[in-house]
């Protein structure tokens, strides 16, 4: 069943990619959109009947086998695994079919250009490298799929690739990726050479150990733990586009709408917490890096938020929203509790998906307009897209009733991660940063709701005139998506974020009565309720966590303004954005204005660009300018057009010359080859 | 000084003076004459060997056939050797040079020569006690050399194939004479009475 | 004793019995009408005579007296030589009978040329390497002239037989001056009387002009300048021939006569095989260069491949002979589907040899024009064809026996070597459109092109097997 959920979208792909000169562009589609169904419907039934305990590892194929390097290309099947399996199923699916419609009349071709195969082979090659990446057993596997969605994002982003902001924004995308990836692939190295393996079993099984060895790298001694969970976590910082390489996200906005849903909000981008989770044996030996992680995500979170504030464009406000929610899940993997990351993930993937196909739903009915300053009204003329959008909005910004467990999805998760923030870190950054971005959160997302379905149309009237709704095959996934936002949060809470014993069942992580031992103990014990830990050695069940790890059930028992400080946070986001934009519609201009420059510092993106492009690109393109102009271009081709121009021609006309055509020149010359010979031996030869 | 030597020295520098002046004489056929001279010189020389037998066939086929077929060949064609001279004159000097360099190390390889051990042993006694040099040669040329033999036929075959091939041609503009054709003439057949009316032609 | 030697040399006797009759028989009976048919029925005789010779032949065994030996090198080098000779004769018949060339001793005076050859890889002795060697020769000079109607066709064959003729007069100047060391010619007699490494002058002399001989016959640098012309000028079937089988024979036959008899010197010998290998890859690349005639530039081809395939020979061990033997193998089936191509091209019914001709090529016969790029990448060493790994044999022996400077020379060369590949390939996918080439449509020639094309892309998995028997035959040569 594995093997059908993982090779279905790869046949889809090639099918479509290679095939659909024959069988059509419609059959190309429905074929595509078919398997992955079938693929999704099995990633289900697996995720359902999952015997959590039990670790399968399905083999496949061999790979390569070279020395101690045995890289089995094998699925290895947990409850981690389970759980990216129907959200990269569960999206692509319906991103799939939400395709149909928006890639429908694609303004960017013209009459007779054929793209819909070719958009729907990428989306499939781009789930299978996905899946591959979530079912490896090894980290050549996983770099493998890694560089596979890669690839496929590199592929959808240019799609439109007859625009350059296209172009190179898949460049961008691409080379950001690779700095993130040479850290993985350092990580890997490391690991293959303290443990001379690179299969998870050896791996986690190893990772006690790894903590008490010390590598010598780049002239310093390093814990090896801390250093391969540091290589390891830029791999991920890269893809999931952490604070410093987040760069290329928002750019990666230039490939079609539900590219962005797939790839840049629900699925490719989560696969460096994905990393961090599976992981956990080596990161939880890793103190030090997981306190990194924790600065970065919360950082992250809290810079994208301020971003987000200004943007103007509706897919890059998204983006950002993603990228801080990318932040918000790195805090609870760099807390160490995995359980909350997975669980934000799990229904970030929901309602980010959404909203951006809610986006896109409203670019396309919009001709292809993104700039929100030129929306305005359109409850009225895209109403199932309005609904939709505004249970994305509730769920993200985290609408639920405080201190219980009844809320939209966002609601659970969010407040999972800031407790968990708050346990994790004692109150301290991390906390803070993350309640301040849900407060930015919400007035971004609201500001988006306001701006679009709010008050007048702007803009160029024509445009408005003829917006239309959606067909029903893009409102269907908007709907399904609608009802995991709503409802993810409150089915899976316990699992992912209940007391320690249903997360340990749920992850397959054994646990045991706590011993008594701290104050914390002491007085959940005197509460009389039973008292769980985690105890699984590193590798047994999906995740692990050290002993001494108690953020998960510390989480549980943070005081109550911490609980309630995230709804507090949206609310007043929320308030903002009603006095804002509908309210006193000038007041934002005229905010802008009085703080100017910290207005041009966000709208700029903290100019992170401008300064990457000094820094790094216009260095980068100098020397390469050097070496291209004087190097290569005076010294190596001066030198091979010199001999080749010059000196092989003369040659040649030389050898041409003696190719006389008389037989006594070439007698002649055989003479003179004995003789030269003759001479040589009898100077150097023999008994000489 | 004996005779033998006399004979020796006098045959050793007529082959030599033959094979130069073949080379530099400016009338082809003066060096086709200076030929034979080499050819008997070295007849003489293998008489002096004790092989009569070679000397013969070296006076009868080299001097009887070859060389005197050379004549006829190079008195038969029309070529300006002169103009070839002229042009090969150009790299005499060069020439000149490298042989002499060429000379000079052969010099040195003849003043130090030395064979291996054994070597004379294995060349001495070619010829066994009690037997003429011709049964001798027969005898070797038949068994021990015998594979040699039939190759050196092989090569002949394919000399004369060769010739045949690159000069016999039938020209279709040449009549020729065929005799069965003749022969078998049917003269009813070769003559066809007509009767032509006055005033036409056939 | 003699019955037994008969039967060592029997492959021999059959084929030379086989040319005989053959040519008997054609003359009395049908002479050029049954040409076509003799043709094809040498092909077959020499492919069965192959097959039987590789398939059964074992153990080294030596006749008359040590002047023949039938091992595993002789082997090896009597089934490539008699294959190519048997696709080139099959290659030829289409062609040469739309031409009128086609005489029923073609295939007699092949088969006779293919015993010459047989008769040198197996050669024990110095006049029975001779022999053979003007079997062989003979044979060649005269079909270089089969056109004899034709001005290049005779220039050809006579300036051939001259300067070959010249050849044999250093190569018997060379034996006799060994013979005068050793007082013997057999091979075994004269690795005993060189001894180890101090070898005199006089012996020295005498091995480089037998070396200059024999570089002669398989065209080395300086010894080479016969072979643009006489490629030009003979028939293109008698091109491909003399571009195959007589390589294989010369440069077996190189081989033998340095390991068997100078096996105790090779230092000296390694010496200049290595200088005339270095001359000839550099020489073949950039004369070739200059090169408007595609029969022209397949001499300078073959010249730059003889260099490579004596890499192999002057690293003087088993690795190099059997690189060297594997080279030659290679060599040959580039050489065919190349010639196969060349015969194919044809303007009006007229042969064409102009590589200009093969302008936007590509268009029109995109299939053939494939084959003729990866048999161009694979003569030029591109790596995944063949070719390449052809190359890298050499290399590894010569670094294996320390020549470092001789790889790096060659690699050079390779370098200068592969721009004319390359522009014919330039030439058929992106030349400027002109007049139009036309391809015969002799399925024989097709099938000889994309075979070859397809081993050059095939063989790279294990050469199919020759690998092992390359080994074989070199290690029954060098010990």
């Amino acid at each position: 069943m594995a093997q059908i959920i993982l090779f279905a979208p790869l046949i889809g792909a090639l099918i479509a990619g290679f095939g659909w000169r024959l069988i059509g562009e419609t059959a190309a589609q429905w074929l595509t959109t078919g398997l992955l169904f079938l693929s999704c419907l099995l990633s289900w039934v697996v995720f359902l009947t999952l015997d959590a305990s039990v670790t399968q590892q399905i083999h496949i194929l061999d790979f390569i086998r070279s020395g101690t390097l045995d890289t089995a290309w094998s699925i290895r099947l947990d409850r981690l695994t389970a759980i990216m399996l129907i959200v990269v199923t569960s999206v692509s699916a319906l991103v799939h079919l939400y395709s149909f419609g928006y890639m429908a009349h694609d303004h960017a071709w013209k009459e007779g250009e054929h793209y819909k195969a070719r958009f729907f082979a990428y989306l499939s090659f781009f789930t299978f490298a996905m899946l591959m990446l979530v079912t490896a057993d090894n980290l050549v596997q996983m770099f493998f799929g890694w560089e596979g969605v890669g690839v496929a994002s590199y592929l959808l982003i240019g799609f439109y690739y007859k625009k350059p902001s296209a172009n190179a924004a898949a460049i961008k995308a691409f080379v950001v990726n690779r700095v993130g990836d040479f850290g993985f692939v350092l990580g890997i190295v490391a690991l293959y050479f303290l443990v001379d393996s690179i299969k998870m079993d050896d791996v986690f099984a190893a990772a006690p150990q790894l903590a008490e060895t010390q590598l010598t790298f780049l002239w310093t001694d390093w814990n090896a733990a801390n250093l391969i969970a540091f290589l390891l976590f830029i791999g991920a910082m890269g893809k999931s586009a952490q604070l410093f390489l987040h760069t290329w996200l928002p750019d990666a906005m230039e490939g079609p709408t539900p590219v962005s849903a797939l790839i840049h909000a629900a699925t490719m981008v989560t696969a460096g917490v994905f990393l961090v989770c599976r992981m956990s044996p080596v990161f939880e030996y890793a103190p030090e890096a997981k306190t990194f992680i924790v600065y970065i995500g919360a950082t992250t979170a809290f810079f994208a938020a301020t971003v987000g504030l200004v943007q103007n464009d509706i897919k890059r406000v998204i983006a950002y929203s993603t990228c801080s929610q990318l932040g918000y899940m790195f805090v609870a993997a760099g807390v160490g509790v995995y359980s909350v990351a997975m669980f934000h993930l799990l229904t970030h993937a929901f309602f980010k998906a959404m909203l951006f196909l809610g986006a896109g739903s409203v670019i396309h009915g919009m001709h292809h307009e993104q700039d929100m300053r030129n929306y305005g009204g359109l409850r009225k003329k895209f109403p199932m897209t309005f609904w939709a959008m505004l249970i994305g909005t509730l769920a993200i910004t985290g609408v639920g009733i405080p201190l219980t467990t009844i809320g939209f999805a966002g609601f659970l998760s969010k407040d999972a991660v800031i407790e968990s923030a708050y346990a994790g870190t004692n109150g301290g950054y991390a906390f803070w940063m993350l309640v301040i971005a849900a407060l930015f959160t919400s007035f971004y997302s609201w500001r988006l709701m306001f701006l679009t379905f709010w008050g007048e149309p702007r803009g160029d009237k024509h445009t408005h005139e003829h917006a239309h709704e959606s067909p029903t095959v893009m409102l269907v996934p908007l709907g399904v998506l609608a009802i995991g936002a709503v409802f993810s949060g409150m089915v899976w809470y316990n699992s992912f974020f209940g007391h320690t014993d249903t997360v340990g069942k749920f992850f397959g992580v054994p646990y045991a009565e706590a011993e008594a031992h701290g104050d914390a103990e002491g007085e959940a014990a005197a509460e009389g309720e039973h008292h769980y830990v985690l105890t699984g050695a590193p590798g047994e069940g999906a995740i692990h966590v050290a002993p001494g790890n108690t953020v998960l059930d510390d989480a549980h028992k943070v005081p109550k303004w911490v609980k309630v400080s995230p709804f507090i946070a949206m609310i007043l986001g929320l308030a903002v954005a009603w006095w804002f934009y509908i309210v006193n519609p000038a007041m934002p201009k005229r905010v802008a204005e009085v703080n100017r420059p910290l207005y041009l510092f966000l709208l700029n993106k903290w100019y992170f660009d401008e300064i990457y492009d000094f820094v790094f690109v216009k260095p980068a393109r100098w020397i390469g300018g050097f070496f291209w102009k004087r190097g290569d271009g005076n010294v190596i081709d001066g030198a091979i057009n010199g001999v080749s121009m010059g000196v092989i021609p003369f040659v040649t006309r030389l050898a041409g010359r003696a190719q006389s055509g008389y037989i006594f020149t070439y007698a002649f010359w055989m003479v003179i080859g004995i003789a030269v010979l003759v001479t040589w031996m009898s100077l150097t030869g023999g008994a000489q | 000084m004996t005779i033998v030597a006399l004979a020796f020295y006098l045959f050793a520098i007529c082959a030599i003076a033959g094979g130069l002046f073949t080379v530099i004489s400016r009338n082809p056929v003066h060096s086709v004459l200076w030929l034979i001279l080499a050819f008997l010189s070295s007849a003489g020389l293998f008489v002096l060997l004790g092989a009569e037998f070679v000397a013969m066939l070296l006076v009868i086929v080299y001097v009887g056939a070859v060389a005197v077929l050379f004549l006829f060949v190079v008195m038969m064609l029309d070529v300006d050797f002169a103009g070839l001279k002229a042009e090969m004159a150009k790299y005499m000097p060069l020439a000149l040079l490298i042989g002499l360099v060429l000379l000079m190390q052969f010099a040195i390889a003849f003043g130090a020569w030395e064979t291996s051990q054994g070597a004379d042993a294995a060349r001495a006694a070619v010829t066994p006690e009690g037997i003429e040099n011709t049964a001798a040669l027969g005898l070797l040329l038949y068994d021990q050399y015998f594979l040699i033999f039939q190759l050196s036929g092989l090569i002949l075959l394919v000399a004369m194939i060769g010739a045949i091939v690159l000069t016999l041609r039938h020209r279709a503009d040449v009549k020729r004479q065929d005799v069965l054709a003749q022969m078998y003439r049917d003269p009813a057949k070769a003559m066809q009475l007509k009767d032509v009316k006055p005033g036409q032609g056939l | 004793m003699i019955q037994a030697d008969l039967n060592i040399i029997l492959p021999e006797i059959v084929l030379s019995v086989f040319a005989m009759s053959a040519l008997v028989g054609t003359v009395y009976t049908a002479k050029d009408r049954a040409a076509g048919l003799l043709t094809w029925v040498t092909a077959g005789v020499l492919a069965l005579v192959a097959l039987w010779i590789g398939l059964t032949g074992e153990g080294v065994n030596v006749a008359f007296g040590g002047m023949f030996h039938d091992d595993a090198f002789a082997r090896f080098a009597k089934v490539t030589i008699l294959l190519s000779a048997a696709v080139v004769l099959v290659m030829s018949q289409d062609y040469m009978a739309r031409r009128g060339m086609l005489r029923f001793e073609y295939p007699v005076l092949v088969t006779l040329s293919a015993v010459g050859m047989m008769m040198m890889v197996s050669a024990g002795d110095l006049i029975a390497l001779y022999m053979g060697l003007e079997l062989q020769s003979l044979a060649l000079y005269v079909v270089a002239s089969l056109r004899r109607d034709s001005m290049k066709s005779t220039e050809a064959g006579l300036k051939y037989f001259i300067l070959g003729a010249l050849s044999s007069g250093l190569l018997l100047y060379g034996a006799s001056l060994i013979y005068g060391f050793a007082g013997t010619t057999l091979f075994s007699g004269i690795i005993g009387a060189a001894g180890d490494g101090q070898a005199p002058l006089g012996l020295l002399f005498g091995l480089v002009f037998m070396i200059a001989g024999l570089a002669f016959k398989v065209s080395a640098v300086p010894f080479h300048m016969w072979t643009p012309d006489v490629y030009e000028g003979s028939p293109t079937p008698v091109t491909a021939f003399f571009a195959t089988a007589p390589k294989v024979a010369a440069m077996a036959l190189f081989a033998r006569v340095m390991h068997d008899a100078f096996g105790g010197v090779s230092n000296d010998w390694g010496q200049i095989v290595s200088l005339l290998a270095v001359l000839s890859m550099f020489l073949g690349a950039i004369a070739a260069i200059g090169q408007t005639n595609i029969k022209r530039l397949m001499a300078f081809s073959s010249i730059a491949h003889m260099g490579y395939a004596m890499i192999g020979l002057a690293a003087g061990t088993a690795l190099g002979v059997e690189a060297m033997l594997i080279y030659m193998a290679i060599y040959v089936t580039m050489n065919i589907g190349t010639f196969a191509f060349i015969m194919s091209m044809e303007k009006d019914g007229k042969p064409v040899t102009d590589i200009s001709a093969l302008n936007m090529y590509a268009k029109r016969e995109p299939g053939r024009a494939l084959a003729m790029l990866v048999l161009m990448f694979s003569l030029a060493g591109v790596p995944p064809m063949l070719g390449f790994f052809a190359k890298l044999g050499v290399w590894r022996a010569a670094l294996d026996a320390d020549m470092v400077w001789l790889v790096v020379a060659s690699a050079v060369a390779s370098a200068i070597g592969a721009f004319y590949y390359l522009r014919i390939v330039y030439y058929m996918y992106f030349g400027e459109e002109g007049e139009t080439l036309e391809t015969g449509r002799a399925p024989v020639l097709w099938v000889c092109l994309m075979g070859s094309a397809a081993v050059m892309v095939l063989g790279i998995i294990n050469l199919f097997g020759i690998e092992g028997a390359a080994a074989a035959a070199a290690a029954t040569l060098v010990n």
